[in-house]
């Protein structure tokens, strides 16, 4: 990914330039990869094309949809955090490669997810990661200094709070469910979902 | 599915000091660290053997939780702060909460 086209709402104290060395390097072995599938007729150029479309088409609304079921119907909530890939299911979300576990935040807990080798993303519940997410930088800070970090996401937690940071390094893929504000009782799960953005369900906001 | 696992919640382990060449899902910076097991997650493919296309057998994985200060020597945080990673269990060892 090119450093100029790149989303930019992150606080920006750290360089680019290793990552974009990286990336570059990667986009040409990608390519390459694609044109061979192509040619030795693997998978046809308009099948990546649909793919790729589809994914385009999931946002974190699809999590929202999760988490403020969750938040109204406390049976609902037991079964995500049982067995989240069910739980999802109802929604008509499917996760068929890859194991999904709620998380979810309490008083006592705030969770934060990171992926300290690749990029790994509940990306069927909140659609592709952002340029942040896959940086260096969030991912080495955030697992030693996660306080820091969440500092400059304008999130401060006191130090009673248990800051609970959750590496994805195999098979499971987390979702955080932020904990509901107060002042939102009667409130449909509609309203809820407004509430409810990427960031509070990868666990660097608060709600 | 608790029963026939090799760790049960609450296990103290140690992850193995080891750096092999090759695909490995354990952190660097976890290994030689001690924790708990805080839940067992089931049984999957190697992805030391898998990332080669080489035959594979399950493998146990586990969420394993530590504490923050004795991952990091200069942990600026709380005491309470955690991290928890999903670990194979042929990078575990036994009981060593002594």
């Amino acid at each position: 990914m090119n450093h100029n086209d790149h989303d930019h709402d992150h606080d920006h104290d750290h360089d680019h330039q290793g990552d974009d060395k990286v990336h570059a390097y990667y986009q040409i072995l990608g390519q390459a990869l694609k044109e061979l599938l192509i040619e030795k007729g693997v998978v046809s150029a308009s099948e990546i094309r649909t793919a790729m479309e589809r994914r385009d088409t999931i946002t974190p609304a699809n999590g929202a949809k999760v988490v403020a079921r969750a938040w109204v119907d406390g049976d609902y909530r037991a079964r995500l955090l049982h067995d989240a890939n069910s739980a999802v299911a109802e929604f008509g979300i499917e996760m068929p490669t890859t194991h999904l576990v709620a998380l979810e935040n309490t008083p006592a807990v705030h969770n934060v997810v990171v992926c300290t080798l690749c990029s790994c993303y509940p990306r069927d519940l909140l659609g592709l990661p952002p340029a942040w997410y896959k940086s260096k930088a969030y991912r080495s800070r955030v697992v030693h200094s996660p306080r820091a970090v969440l500092h400059e996401f304008g999130t401060d937690l006191p130090e009673t709070v248990e800051v609970r940071v959750h590496d994805s390094t195999a098979d499971m893929r987390y979702l955080v469910i932020p904990m509901r504000p107060e002042g939102t009782d009667g409130w449909d799960e509609d309203a809820l979902r407004s509430l409810i953005t990427r960031d509070t369900m990868i666990g660097v906001a608060s709600i | 599915m608790m029963t026939c696992s090799r760790y049960r919640s609450g296990d103290r382990v140690r992850v193995r000091d080891d750096y092999p060449i090759g695909h490995i899902r354990t952190p660097v910076y976890i290994r030689g660290c001690e924790g708990q097991v805080v839940r067992y997650l089931g049984h999957f493919g190697n992805p030391e053997t898998l990332a080669f296309c080489l035959p594979t057998e399950p493998r146990e994985l586990y969420k394993v939780q530590f504490r923050q200060v004795d991952v990091w020597p200069n942990y600026e945080g709380s005491l309470m702060d955690t991290v928890e990673l999903d670990l194979y269990d042929h990078w575990l060892e036994g009981d060593h909460s002594q």
